[in-house]
């Protein structure tokens, strides 16, 4: 197996909440926690999934992975060497080497900008490449690597002059321009019409095969991180519950959570319009500052036992094949399931016959 | 025997009049909606659906203009009626929206009870006690507590505020609801349950839907029949069965959409996309609007508009490759 390019151990961010006068008098604080305690590595070459629902602290660790954000506790690596508490020029570097695309690509560029001075700033930052002629050179290189071409028409172009999926290539091709070794996507192509979404994401996929890049893929939206992503974490307040190449996890979730996840996603597919859905969940997600005992999903777990929330967190154990669940109950419930798709198929049968 | 049609849109034309040019936002649309079915109207931004949502509570959003046509609610035109008797007897009355974003619809600073009685008073007099009555069920109806009548916006969530503005259309009793991407800020477990109350709905209070999303699968979920929008015009128009089914869609942009369209348990090496952008509505291609992105265009494509012509019950397609002349 290759090195991986990024190990985080007991990643954990907390955010301090605004305290009440009988707060400060008794000495207490209550956190938000956003991040708390995640485990993971990206290999180079691979894109690595994060996704969950808003508020489970996805794009937080993304942040923390650019180190845009102050690491509370744990420690993060990046090609072996410790970047967790790294400041001034190790810093630059590091953000050097990670690059950022975020959701709202119009909200991330400067509109008085043109695209040429958009993708050229980095360069200036860094103060990469000799002189301005080389410079222009990496300009239009990369815009005809995201199919910005001819470079020409697009370079005086500011950002409002294009389309959202001509604005999400030039985001795509900003984060190139310092050639770094990890890309973090948050949410890339949730702003744009489901028609060109598919080829921003075959943009993106395209570069990363012939330029070995290695991406964190942050998403909600289960359908499109299957196609994209290599290995996937599923993230709930504050945590990984389950971890394994993508199509194991969405074919074969084992996790109570991510089956809901999967089963509230909504498929093209005919005869479903007069059923209810069937979303094995209950109640809201709870607030992170106020995170249940025990496992942290149990208050909205079908399955819960007494010992779930009586016990320590599960950790998130390997079960073979790189498939990783912190859940108690999972071989139970497996069986449950079995056992209910059974009986299902039986009613079905006897319907029929 | 057919149902009743409580909705019936003939040729209904919307115009912006902007600096740049005439907008022909929604041009020459026809369709109908029957009771207690739910329409699904989709399309790619800015293909006109959430203005065709608008024209049909007469509201166009300035500078739009409706130009032509007709909207026959329960069998009146409501473009003939003065803004007065739009206000007091069709808005909300009869057909009444959910807002793209509807949770930002609420004012944060009144109690759910204060916003939603503000509604009931400029259309009912009523006993406050009376009226009270009448909020509670509604939130009971869409799966939320009396208690939320005296929260304020925000400490309910997301998924709360949609059930809000959701019982809010409904308690007036309307005919036809708008729904205008009611479920794309939510998140996917949300979005879940709130498609399973309005399936609940429709059977509960009979009400007709017109749902419009730019995501075909979940269309496949909540519509019985499916109106496919390009470029201000109905590309087209079948039930769930005859977009979903087997055979597939019969006009080539919503079979390269259904492509685009991501499945959850498919291994997929590629996915499909349509290139190009939408058409310019200021200066739309002439023929088939579709003809500059579509892949199996016929020489007629480019030169003659084509018609929207039913090729089987209930399923209306605008394609020349679809006609056998």
């Amino acid at each position: 197996m290759s090195e991986p390019i990024l190990v985080a151990e007991n990643l954990t961010k907390w955010f301090p909440v605004k305290r009440s006068l009988t707060q400060v008098v008794r000495h207490e604080r209550t956190w938000v926690r956003a991040v708390d305690g995640v485990s993971f590595s990206v290999e180079k070459g691979e894109i690595f999934g994060l996704v969950g629902e808003s508020g489970c602290g996805k794009t937080t660790t993304g942040k923390l992975v650019m180190k845009l954000l102050d690491i509370t506790d744990g420690t993060l690596k990046l090609q072996g060497e410790d970047v967790t508490h790294i400041k001034g020029a190790a810093l630059a570097q590091h953000r050097r080497h990670v690059q950022m695309i975020f959701q709202d690509p119009y909200a991330s560029m400067n509109p008085r900008f043109t695209i040429e001075e958009v993708l050229m700033e980095p360069l200036e930052i860094h103060n990469v490449g000799k002189d301005r002629a080389e410079r222009d050179v990496w300009v239009r290189e990369i815009l005809e690597e995201v199919k910005l071409s001819p470079p020409d028409e697009f370079l005086v172009r500011h950002p409002h002059m294009l389309s959202g999926g001509q604005r999400q290539r030039a985001a795509t091709a900003r984060t190139l321009m310092l050639n770094p070794s990890l890309i973090v996507a948050d949410e890339p192509v949730s702003m744009i019409d489901l028609s060109t979404r598919a080829e921003i994401l075959s943009m993106m996929k395209q570069l990363q095969r012939e330029m070995g890049l290695t991406y964190i893929y942050i998403t909600h939206d289960l359908s499109t991180a299957r196609y994209f992503t290599d290995r996937l974490a599923v993230m709930y307040l504050g945590k990984i519950i389950e971890m394994g190449p993508a199509g194991t996890i969405i074919d074969k979730a084992l996790h109570p959570y991510t089956m809901a996840l999967i089963g509230a996603v909504c498929e093209p597919v005919s005869g479903k319009v007069n059923q209810i859905k069937d979303v094995p969940i209950k109640g809201e997600i709870p607030a992170a500052t106020n995170i249940p005992t025990g496992c942290r999903f149990h208050p909205r777990c079908l399955y819960s036992v007494a010992e779930c929330w009586q016990e320590e967190e599960p950790t998130l154990d390997d079960i073979g094949g790189g498939h990783r669940v912190a859940c108690r109950r999972y071989k139970e419930i497996e069986r449950l399931g079995n056992a209910a798709r059974t009986s299902e198929a039986s009613l079905g049968l006897r319907r029929t016959a | 025997m057919e149902k009743e049609r409580v909705l019936e849109v003939q040729d209904l034309e919307l115009h912006y009049f902007t600096r740049k040019g005439v907008v022909k936002a929604v041009d020459k649309l026809s369709f109908f909606l029957r009771k207690g079915e739910t329409l699904g109207v989709v399309g790619e931004s800015g293909c006109g659906k959430t203005t065709m949502g608008t024209a049909l509570l007469n509201m166009p959003t300035p500078p739009g203009r409706i130009i032509g046509g007709r909207i026959l609610l329960d069998g009146q035109d409501i473009l003939k009626l003065s803004e007065n008797e739009v206000r007091r007897r069709v808005r909300w009355e009869t057909i009444a929206m959910v807002f793209q974003g509807a949770m930002n619809c609420l004012t944060p600073v009144y109690t759910i009870e204060k916003q939603m009685r503000e509604t009931l008073q400029q259309h009912r007099t009523m006993e406050k006690a009376e009226a009270k009555e009448r909020m509670k069920n509604y939130l009971n109806l869409v799966g939320l507590s009396d208690d939320v009548l005296r929260r304020y916006p925000h400490e309910l969530s997301g998924g709360m505020k949609q059930r809000v503005v959701i019982a809010t259309a409904l308690f007036l009793e309307p005919k036809v609801i708008i729904c205008d991407e009611p479920t794309t800020a939510l998140d996917v477990v949300v979005q879940a349950q709130i498609i399973n109350l309005l399936k609940d709905l429709k059977e509960q209070v009979g009400v007709s839907f017109i749902f419009i999303t730019h995501d075909l699968s979940i269309e496949a979920e909540v519509s019985d029949r499916i109106l496919v929008m390009y470029a201000g015009r109905i590309a087209e128009m079948g039930t769930n069965a005859q977009i979903y089914g087997p055979q597939g869609p019969a006009h080539p942009y919503t079979q390269r959409l259904l492509g685009a369209t991501p499945r959850l348990h498919e291994e997929v090496e590629e996915l499909a996309f349509i290139p190009g952008t939408p058409p310019d509505l200021i200066a739309p291609p002439e023929g088939c609007r579709f003809h500059p992105r579509c892949p199996v265009l016929l020489e007629r494509c480019a030169q003659d508009d084509v018609p929207l012509r039913e090729i089987e019950p209930d399923h209306m397609v605008a394609c020349w490759r679809c006609f056998d002349e």
